[in-house]
């Protein structure tokens, strides 16, 4: 883990190169995270990966977060690790409410971490969260014909109406 | 080299002078494995792409056994999730109770006994031990040694005695909690552990003894499958299949958690990353582990086995009788839970498939925002092409196998 003030410092030297780019910085837990602007999170997590000084090189997990009522809505999470000096690095993009039926939009990354494939897929699938530039974004635990991103704090649980093929046109997404 | 063309020079070594055809058939059919094949190791399904018997392309599809733990997780309040991950990854479930357990630890920062400490290293190398026994068996019994399924089986069923005798559970014990572990240790276990400590390494030896001279198993494992070090850290694998191509990441040293520091092991790695790399690989884990389950054993420091809070910990079973606050605690826990202040923290253990994670969201109520695991299976899963691409299907299963998916782990 960069401690708190070496977290500042990647702060600054990112902003320098990128403007605006990194809009907060988190310590808790011993866990450091630079929260990020999602348009430049490419740009950010290149920085990270390519700076000789950082060398965050290896992509542990990429995951999301919905965070309602917050806005912005929702978080996706880039675990990064330097494997030499064994630090962690947390970034976080932060992407606002696209509204009940929409989608988020944020770069892929798996031209740099081709490991991001599987779990960029897996938040499209429970988030609904695109995520540009991804090879094959596709649903890939639920079924292809699952409707609605069930992850969502709003998504309903329990009850889950039954689709007749008489209904469907008029209910096409039957949680909205 | 391709394959093909390999196959067609040796030929025509064997028989000087005949005409050997190594025009590839440019006929590609596309067949459906899975998701009921028994050699997929659970409900994994995989359309591949043949030409003749060469592998050419290949797309895993899974979510079979999705069944929304994360969604349900939010759901409960923080103890009540504990038996729901444990059922993710449903063979090293010791390390998805760690990876949790150790992920709220840090989010409402309780200190665990270092009783507690020793006892969760101790079931957690049982859990490796039982972890790869059972990938032992199911691999070697891929590859045609049906021997092996009841050897190891039979090894398997001592440690699961051991759990059921520590926790009354065979599988899925719900062993760990939030500062600590459940229950001590009952009187006896420590001889049993050591008694089974004293026969592992010469039953390691055993199945070293019936695979590694077996010629049908040598060719099946070695050479194939390999896949450069640069790619597999691009692809995000970690544990045994990183650690056979000669890289030593590993948790359990790189960022050392509970008393793993204070335990003596070293860690196994391989050379070319083949299928035989991963096979060694494990086994020498198995015996690393009996290594440290003995140490833990034999240097179990005495003192309480869970943390004396009472705002996030029950009170013994003893004090609710006599003590009015027990019982309120006692109360107040099983029915609302403890609140756990907002904030999110990831938490990585080593488990035996590599990086298992666990991400929290707490949001200050009694119930997680959300709980995400980083499941390795799940990650490593990805690196399955690049090990299939342009070998024979025969070595795609000999490749699964090795690669140790469960597919709990991967469909959550």
């Amino acid at each position: 883990m960069p401690d708190a003030p070496g977290l500042e410092l990647i702060r600054s030297e990112i902003n320098e190169r990128h403007e605006g780019a990194v809009v907060d910085t988190s310590f808790d837990h011993d866990q450091a995270a630079l929260i990020v602007d999602p348009e430049q999170v490419l740009a950010v997590l290149t920085w990270l990966r390519e700076e000789p000084g950082q060398a965050y090189d290896f992509c542990a997990s990429v995951h999301a977060a919905d965070y309602l009522p917050a806005d912005p809505r929702f978080g996706v999470h880039y675990e990064l690790i330097n494997r030499e000096r064994r630090e962690r690095i947390r970034v976080k993009a932060m992407l606002p409410d696209p509204g009940r039926l929409e989608m988020a939009e944020i770069d892929s990354c798996t031209e740099l971490f081709p490991t991001a494939d599987f779990q960029e897929r897996e938040i499209y699938d429970f988030f609904g969260i695109n995520f540009r530039g991804h090879p094959d974004m596709r649903r890939i635990l639920l079924p292809e014909d699952y409707v609605g991103w069930p992850q969502r704090r709003d998504f309903p649980i329990g009850g889950e109406p039954v689709l007749f093929t008489n209904d469907e046109g008029t209910t096409p997404a039957w949680y909205a | 080299m391709s394959i093909l063309e390999e196959t067609a020079a040796a030929a025509s070594e064997q028989l000087p002078g005949a005409e050997i055809d190594i025009e590839p058939e440019t006929e590609l059919m596309t067949i459906n494995m899975g998701p009921h094949h028994p050699a997929t190791h659970g409900v994994l399904r995989l359309v591949v792409q043949l030409e003749g018997e060469v592998v050419r392309d290949l797309k895993p599809i899974m979510g079979y056994v999705h069944t929304g733990i994360e969604k349900n997780c939010e759901e409960k309040a923080y103890w009540k999730v504990i038996p729901y991950v444990e059922r993710m990854d449903y063979v090293s479930y010791f390390f998805q109770m760690q990876a949790f357990c150790g992920a709220v630890e840090r989010l409402i920062e309780i200190e665990i006994p270092r009783r507690a400490q020793y006892l969760r290293v101790l079931f957690c190398e049982l859990n490796r031990i039982h972890s790869h026994l059972v990938w032992l068996g199911t691999t070697a019994l891929d590859l045609g040694a049906i021997s092996m399924l009841w050897y190891c089986f039979r090894e398997r069923e001592r440690i699961l005695d051991l759990f059921e005798m520590a926790a009354g559970q065979r599988m899925h014990t719900r062993y760990f909690q939030v500062g600590g572990v459940i229950e001590d240790i009952p009187l006896g276990f420590e001889d049993k552990v050591l008694a089974f400590c004293d026969e592992m390494p010469g039953r390691v030896d055993q199945y070293l003894a019936l695979l590694d001279r077996n010629e049908i198993f040598l060719q099946r494992t070695k050479g194939v499958g390999p896949v450069p070090r640069e790619r597999l850290l691009d692809l995000g694998v970690t544990g045994p299949l990183l650690r056979a191509t000669g890289d030593p990441w590993d948790l359990r040293k790189a960022e050392p958690y509970l008393v793993y520091p204070e335990l003596d092991f070293r860690i196994p790695v391989g050379t070319t990353g083949d299928a035989y790399d991963r096979f060694r690989v494990r086994l020498e884990e198995m015996k690393e582990s009996t290594n440290i389950v003995r140490q833990c054993v034999e240097g179990l420091p005495d003192g309480p086995f869970i943390a004396d809070d009472r705002k996030y910990v029950l009170p013994p079973r003893s004090e609710l009788s006599t003590s009015m606050e027990a019982l309120i605690h006692h109360f107040k826990l099983v029915t609302e839970g403890y609140r756990v202040g907002p904030g999110e923290v990831y938490n990585a253990v080593e488990s035996p498939r590599g990086e298992l994670g666990c991400f929290i969201v707490a949001d200050g109520s009694a119930r997680p925002a959300r709980v995400h695991f980083r499941d390795p299976s799940f990650v490593n899963l990805q690196s399955f092409r690049d090990m299939c691409i342009d070998g024979y299907i025969a070595d795609l299963i000999a490749n699964l196998g090795m690669l140790d998916p469960i597919l709990g782990g991967v469909d959550r």
